[in-house]
């Protein structure tokens, strides 16, 4: 079968698409396929039309990759496409709107404040962040509305660090998330669909050695700790499975998904965000728990290429 | 609750590494340099040579005629100190400086990089103080960090490294018990800064480490990329026993043959070689020789002059589309000859927390603090004219002008800053 892997583009995850890109496509060429990675621009169509590819598996994260974009592109051409349609990834790319869902499915979500940077603008910034301290409270996560690895994130702790953890975030973004920083476990749920449903992979805790799980952690091994199956109780563990297959549905995802949740003290499961098209680099969750399933990347994306028949 | 007591760092030698590794880690700037290497974007960023403008089939002739002469001699390992014709090439590539040295003098290496990497391997115990430009060219610093040296910046004003400062720092550090070893220059064409020494300048810096018994570590890469007709005498060239000169091929030929020297006293010269053998065993005997025989049978000061013509128009270009486009309060120094331009921007400007909007509209430059060992340089950024043609060098200009323009909005809306 002939696969061309998508990855790069232009977005400030392009790093952490490449990598992911290469792994995959290398896993893919182990199980005998033949693999052609293609770095995303304006000439993708055409180049696609030169590789003739039974199967387009896209691994671009941040605008266009994970924001329907592409997926739309991909389908107009006629390619047959792993992953999420484009009308389910513009709601889960938009974290505020994800939340919505999230909420209406009965998930909890953590209190959040949602604004873009006009709003500051012509409202008064003082104004508007002395409220959010007062309705959300000390400390706080600021960061931009979309895009993944926690770019443009901030913990703030100071009502003086606000305004800075703001410039940070809209540098990424014109709309900005606040939200309680909510402490506990963090785990993360990888979801897995074939023909006869979705699976759950065995759970990750996340442990970074920074108040929050930021680039660097994400990035540079060594600087998380991760446990996998998570030290979380039973119980908890099949709310955790049960609330990333509810999310997976209810956002109309497809073949794969990660749900990133935080544990608290009492037992109480928050959600934080869904990635429709999660990293596969040598320090990503969705490998952990590949691996711990006892399952192998290659197979498994193999196996959702295949699937794409179905 | 489950049975897993141990997790994992997917990195077994986490506990294991020297303490030096610390900063070794992925960053979110690093990140956003890797969307800067798309074409769509127009990179002010890094400082690649022009390598376009050099002759590829007169090249692919060099290298043909260097295995047809000595192909044996060219595959095959070499001398620690370097090929001995191109040792001797190298000083009429320094004729033009005024600097003259015997070929024994010289010690060839992986690029100037390798000489500075062999001078302070040689030269410097963790802890050492090295005094450096403020700002300061950010691979040496690099460097520095590696051997855990004690890196101390100083001051400089429109004449390059400031004697005042140098002084005081040097008071300092003796006030502190501790003895400054080296000084690291780049004289001419300073990269970052863009700022030229002038001769009287680098007299009273020599007296300085005269006085003070620091050996000087004098950089120059740019030396025959002047604008102005002016080729800069290098300290080296009146002061042997207390400077070691570093030169490079990389800008006058090609950055990836990855030749470059060091011009050095006997004794230490000595050190080098042997240093440069424990580092590498030789230099690439191919590629030395692939200069040698360029130098040797082209008109390489031809070369010298279509490199500069091209960095001069461009350099001219930069300065022309700063002019009309960058907002008020913004400052640049205006280098007379090298790859860079210096900027400065107004209170309460962030270039690092700037990067992120600067790439979503496809422009890149690098952050000021790169160039600091001590968090200084938040409000500075390097803007290379170097690689890009000039339309692209003004659109760049036009792209960081309107990322400037949203960053002030942003920034007065947050009261951030002098906003």
């Amino acid at each position: 079968m002939k696969i061309a892997v998508l990855a790069g583009g232009l977005s400030a995850e392009r790093e952490v698409s490449l990598r992911s890109g290469r792994r995959v496509a290398q896993a893919l060429r182990e199980k005998g396929q033949e693999v052609i990675e293609v770095d995303i621009d304006a000439d993708l169509l055409p180049e696609l039309r030169k590789i003739n590819p039974d199967a387009v598996l896209p691994l671009v994260h941040g605008q266009v990759g994970e924001d329907g974009s592409l997926r739309e592109v991909l389908d107009v051409a006629g390619y047959k496409t792993v992953g999420s349609p484009s009308a389910a990834a513009r709601i889960a790319f938009e974290k505020p709107i994800a939340n919505q869902v999230a909420a209406a499915a009965g998930v909890t979500v953590p209190k959040s404040i949602v604004l873009p940077q006009e709003a500051f603008k012509s409202l008064g910034a003082t104004a508007l962040l002395e409220s959010a301290i007062s309705s959300i409270g000390l400390p706080m996560v600021v960061k931009p509305s979309h895009g993944g690895s926690a770019l443009g994130a901030t913990v703030v702790k100071t009502k003086e660090e606000l305004p800075g953890a703001m410039v940070t975030a809209f540098s990424y973004g014109s709309v900005v998330l606040m939200q309680p920083y909510i402490t506990g476990t963090e785990i993360a749920v990888c979801v897995l669909e074939d023909k006869t449903g979705l699976t759950t992979l065995p759970i990750v805790e996340i442990v970074p050695d920074h108040d929050l799980y930021d680039y660097d952690c994400r990035y540079t091994a060594g600087m998380t700790e991760f446990f996998v199956p998570a030290r979380i109780n039973p119980d908890i563990a099949a709310q955790a499975n049960e609330i990333a297959t509810k999310m997976h549905k209810a956002l109309g995802l497809k073949d794969i998904s990660r749900t990133d949740l935080i544990v608290d003290a009492t037992g109480n499961i928050w959600f934080l965000e869904v990635n429709i098209n999660p990293g596969q680099t040598e320090t990503s969750l969705f490998p952990q728990a590949i691996a711990a399933a006892g399952l192998d990347l290659g197979e498994v994306f193999l196996k959702l290429i295949t699937n794409l028949d179905r | 609750m489950t049975n897993n007591a141990n997790g994992s760092r997917l990195d077994p030698w986490v506990q294991a590494y020297a303490s030096r590794a610390t900063s070794m880690r992925a960053s979110e700037i690093r990140a956003l340099f890797a969307v800067a290497s798309r074409p769509e974007v127009v990179s002010l960023a890094g400082g690649m040579p022009f390598v376009e403008a050099l002759d590829v089939e007169m090249f692919r002739g060099v290298v043909n005629s260097v295995l047809t002469k000595d192909s044996k001699t060219a595959l095959q390992y070499g001398a620690g100190q370097g090929h001995v014709s191109l040792r001797e090439s190298v000083l009429e590539v320094m004729r033009p400086t005024g600097m003259t040295a015997h070929p024994d003098d010289i010690v060839i290496t992986a690029g100037s990089q390798m000489a500075i990497d062999l001078i302070v391997r040689v030269m410097c115990n963790p802890g050492d103080v090295i005094l450096v430009e403020s700002p300061s060219y950010v691979g040496a610093l690099g460097v520095f960090r590696a051997y855990e040296a004690d890196i101390r910046h100083v001051a400089m004003d429109e004449d390059g490294l400031n004697p005042t400062a140098m002084r005081e720092m040097i008071a300092k550090v003796k006030a502190e018990g501790k003895q400054v070893k080296l000084l690291y220059t780049i004289p001419s064409f300073h990269n970052p800064a863009g700022i030229t020494q002038p001769q009287q300048r680098r007299s009273e810096i020599v007296a300085i480490a005269e006085q003070e018994n620091v050996l000087i570590i004098e950089d120059d890469p740019y030396a025959l990329l002047s604008f102005d007709g002016v080729i800069h005498r290098p300290m080296a060239a009146n002061e042997k026993e207390r400077v070691v000169y570093c030169g490079s091929f990389s800008k006058i030929i090609s950055a990836g043959l990855r030749i470059g020297w060091a011009v050095a006293p006997h004794a230490l010269r000595e050190k080098l070689v042997l240093a440069n053998e424990a580092a590498t065993l030789c230099p690439s005997n191919f590629t030395q020789m692939i200069v040698d025989e360029y130098l040797r049978t082209q008109d390489w000061l031809a070369q010298v002059a279509t490199f500069r013509d091209i960095y001069k128009l461009r350099r001219d270009t930069l300065l022309s589309a700063l002019d009309d486009h960058m907002p008020a309060g913004v400052k640049w120094t205006v280098p007379t000859g090298g790859f860079y331009s210096w900027l400065t921007l107004p209170p309460g400007f962030d270039a690092t927390a700037m990067l992120p909007r600067a790439v979503t509209h496809l422009v890149a430059y690098v952050p000021g603090t790169g160039f600091f060992a001590d968090g200084q340089g938040r409000s500075n950024l390097r803007l290379s004219f170097c690689y890009p043609p000039p339309e692209r060098i003004v659109e760049g200009v036009k792209r960081l002008a309107n990322v400037m323009s949203e960053e002030a909005e942003l920034l007065k809306t947050f009261g951030v800053g002098g906003n």
